[in-house]
């Protein structure tokens, strides 16, 4: 079951055409990853998703995306499309404030105000996201004191509180370690049972290791798109072989 | 090869004029600083702050509640005026609009104006045409006008000054901008706003010309908004052209200066803050 | 569905909200134009724009009045350029110092201090100067002491604050590299800091000069309090008499102006609106092209 039909879909920024003839399907309760060097539209693909390239001055997007067989254009309520489809951004972004504040703030934002209720949310989110025995009693301390790796668990705990379909990860773990990227590929590949994840990723070796589906970027035109597998053992194209064989990016 | 060390003549030159010019500038501040507060501070008595102004006891007391009252109406019409027409102009206004270049336009120009023109200004509007007279009322909305383009620059640095990856988190959890400026934006850049709202309670303490002629210049305490009075500042103003109480002059410059320092210290320990926490 | 109306509305509201306030500026400025030119400007055609600019007499009290605000003009400007001799040179060394050879303790404990002595209020520095400097001038150069020479020096030390902190942060954008570079040739210290990296940053240290004149054109108080505030047409070799500014113009009579005296006096402020407005157009002009 495809969870995101994406048909002939051109990006512009200004003049600068930055997404070609876009056309593939992302497949529900699976990790879909893109790849590609910088400036490919790997990331300008995911933002379109949630519509977060609506916040860029001078973006115009043709073509369709459906998201369960809905258009996301037109007129629809594109804050209750992005809180169907999480995201979690490159550089941890915690907010400035307690890290119980951070996870209630988008069940505040949706309503929720019973206390009861948010406390459940809280821990829910924090255990789902594999950082609740770390954090169960710092939950009134500052988002801002905690490690890199810490904070970027708390803001995917942050996207699953109000409760998404789909989870964005553009790059999450280029700004880690490797132990706390370990622990974010962990955390990512048990999370997949409940949602349908799409993973932007400069690492190569992290797509191979965690994604079903790869899609590979190139100047804005998806070069290649299939199984992780068979992208990477028989790559399709030239160019997708000399990427991933490390002959350029 | 031989003078590898030594300065020529005008490098010398140079050098001397760097520190004798620096030490100018110290001095300069040292000297008014220090005369106003050692010929000042022994006069500083408690009958200073009696209730009532009188002939024979100069007390400063009436024009300090003066100066509160008017700092804090102009306030209370300055800081959400400036603090949202810098949210429109960072969180809202599209770049290159037309509506945001004159509005850039105007709080520049308002930014230039002498104090003796808004003086002039809030004298001929508030007080004559509108018949407000010399007032409380007069008072602060005219000087609430000179500090609003001071509120709106350091809070538009403060605004612009929150990283976007704040936004795009609360965007990315379905949150609207309106909320998003309220819950996130907002609260992290009050620090800055509030070094701003410092700078111009200093504005307004240390204004005269423009205070005289709106709110006026008579030594007792506003009763209500469409009474008159007077700020420590026009109170100095009065007691060093009468001349008759150079102590009294003496001891309320120092007092006014005290002030002065005190919000001066307050903004720039703000500012460091702010630096620690970024 | 309704809840996502109200959303919808109170962002609406919000935005509308924020659309107002922003205009706020916009209507004050309107506001002061209108009412400074509505009751300066009629007053001024009355008796003769030319008359008024280029009148020497200023007796409101005479019968029929005359109202020329020729002294004053004269007046404003040597006070300004008085405060200019003084306050430019040393603001321009002392920024110098404060960017290129300050050692990092000492700028610690300066900074706070200029900023400190901008933030000191004009009516502070008046009495300063009365009490001070006024006695100075006269036992060291004679005549009453309050002079001409008086409300320079004491502009020329207002001013300075203004010409330090924005010379300095205009030396400052220049990039190290350019100091380096002419190190790298062999200059010495105050060779690269002075005949290189400080061209560099002239049009920085213009808009400095600029505003600091703006700040003494429009400075009321503190002049008012030393200048001797005498409305005659004074010749530069006089700098030891009394002069009076336009602002000083303002200040001193409007409290108790009627009639065709009090148009006069807004008249005044109009010319003084105009001047100071042509000094920040230049000063906004000079900081685009510094992009400071």
């Amino acid at each position: 079951m495809n969870k995101f039909s994406i048909k002939d879909v051109n990006l512009w920024y200004n003049d600068f055409h930055a997404l070609k003839n876009i056309n593939m399907s992302i497949p529900a309760n699976e990790i879909t990853a893109f790849i590609g060097p910088s400036g490919c539209g790997k990331s300008t693909l995911i933002k379109s998703l949630n519509r977060m390239n609506d916040l860029v001055e001078g973006c115009k997007i043709t073509g369709s995306i459906l998201l369960d067989g809905q258009s996301i254009h037109g007129n629809i309520d594109v804050n209750a499309l992005r809180k169907r489809v999480g995201m979690v951004f490159q550089k941890p972004n915690p907010f400035p404030m307690s890290v119980y504040d951070n996870i209630a703030y988008g069940p505040r934002t949706h309503g929720i105000r019973s206390r009861s209720k948010l406390n459940d949310i809280v821990e829910k989110s924090l255990y789902d996201a594999a950082i609740w025995d770390e954090l169960k009693d710092r939950l009134k301390k500052s988002a801002l004191s905690l490690s890199g790796g810490q904070q970027q668990r708390l803001c995917i705990a942050r996207a699953l509180s109000v409760q998404p379909d789909v989870l964005l990860m553009d790059e999450p773990t280029s700004a880690l370690d490797p132990i706390s990227t370990a622990k974010i590929e962990e955390l990512v590949l048990k999370l997949k049972n409940s949602y349908t994840i799409v993973i932007v990723t400069h690492n190569m070796q992290q797509a191979v290791r965690i994604s079903d589906n790869t899609g590979f970027f190139l100047l804005g035109e998806i070069v290649e798109y299939g199984e992780t597998q068979q992208v990477f053992s028989i790559p399709k194209d030239k160019r997708t072989e000399d990427y991933i064989t490390g002959r350029f990016g | 090869m031989q003078n590898f060390k030594r300065k020529k003549p005008s490098d010398i030159i140079l050098f001397a004029l760097t520190w004798l010019s620096i030490g100018i500038t110290a001095a300069v501040l040292v000297l008014v600083v220090g005369y106003v507060l050692i010929n000042g501070i022994p006069f500083i008595r408690p009958s200073l702050f009696a209730r009532e102004f009188t002939t024979q006891n100069q007390s400063l007391f009436p024009a300090l509640i003066g100066t509160l009252m008017i700092v804090g109406l102009s306030l209370i019409l300055a800081v959400p005026l400036g603090v949202f027409s810098a949210i429109y102009l960072v969180e809202y206004a599209k770049r290159g609009s037309r509506f945001v270049a004159i509005v850039r336009l105007t709080t520049e120009t308002l930014a230039g104006i002498p104090s003796i023109v808004y003086g002039l200004f809030g004298f001929i509007f508030f007080g004559v045409f509108l018949g407000w007279g010399l007032s409380l009322m007069s008072g602060s909305f005219t000087t609430s006008i000179m500090i609003l383009p001071l509120i709106m620059r350091t809070t538009e640095e403060s605004l612009k000054s929150v990283p976007d990856t704040y936004r795009e988190g609360s965007f990315g959890l379905g949150a609207g901008r309106l909320r998003t400026v309220m819950r996130i934006i907002l609260p992290a850049a009050t620090p800055g706003i509030l070094a701003g709202v410092i700078l111009a309670i200093g504005r307004i303490i240390g204004e005269t010309a423009a205070i005289i002629f709106t709110l006026g210049n008579v030594a007792r305490m506003p009763n209500n908004l469409f009474d008159t009075g007077r700020t420590l500042s026009a109170h100095m103003y009065a007691l060093a052209n009468e001349g008759t109480h150079p102590g009294e002059a003496h001891a309320t410059a120092a007092v006014l200066l005290i002030v002065v320092i005190l919000i001066n210290a307050l903004s720039s320990w703000i500012a460091r803050f702010i630096r620690k926490e970024s | 569905m309704g809840k996502h109306s109200l959303v919808f509305y109170k962002e609406l509201a919000a935005k509308i909200l924020f659309i107002l306030s922003a205009s706020a500026a916009i209507i004050a400025v309107g506001l002061i134009c209108v009412f400074l030119f509505m009751q300066g400007l009629p007053a001024m055609w009355d008796m003769g724009v030319i008359r008024f600019l280029t009148g020497t007499d200023w007796r409101p009290t005479w019968n029929p009045p005359a109202f020329g605000i020729l002294p004053m003009i004269v007046g404003s400007i040597y006070v300004t350029v008085g405060a200019i001799l003084f306050g430019v040179p040393i603001g321009i060394f002392a920024a110098v110092f404060m960017a290129k050879f300050c050692p990092a303790p000492i700028y610690k404990i300066l900074k706070p201090a200029i900023n400190l002595l901008a933030g000191i209020p004009s009516v502070v520095y008046g009495y300063f100067g009365m009490v001070v400097l006024v006695p100075f001038v006269r036992q060291t150069f004679g005549g009453s002491g309050n002079s001409i020479l008086t409300a320079s020096i004491l502009l020329g030390m207002m001013i300075l604050p203004t010409i330090i902190t924005i010379s300095e942060s205009a030396i400052r954008a220049i990039p190290g590299e350019i100091y380096e570079g002419a190190i790298a040739l062999g200059a010495s210290h105050e060779n690269a800091s002075y005949r290189v990296v400080l061209p560099a940053a002239k049009s920085g240290v213009m808009a400095s000069v600029i505003l600091g004149i703006g700040r003494a054109v429009g400075e009321t108080m503190a002049v008012r309090m030393v200048a001797g505030n005498q409305a005659v047409l004074r010749m530069p070799h006089e700098f030891l008499m009394g002069t009076r500014t336009l602002t000083a113009n303002v200040v001193i009579e409007l409290g108790y102006a009627y009639g065709n005296h009090r148009a006069a006096l807004v008249a005044t402020g109009v010319v003084l609106f105009i001047f100071v407005m042509i000094i920040n157009a230049l000063f906004s002009l000079l900081k685009k092209k510094e992009g400071i």
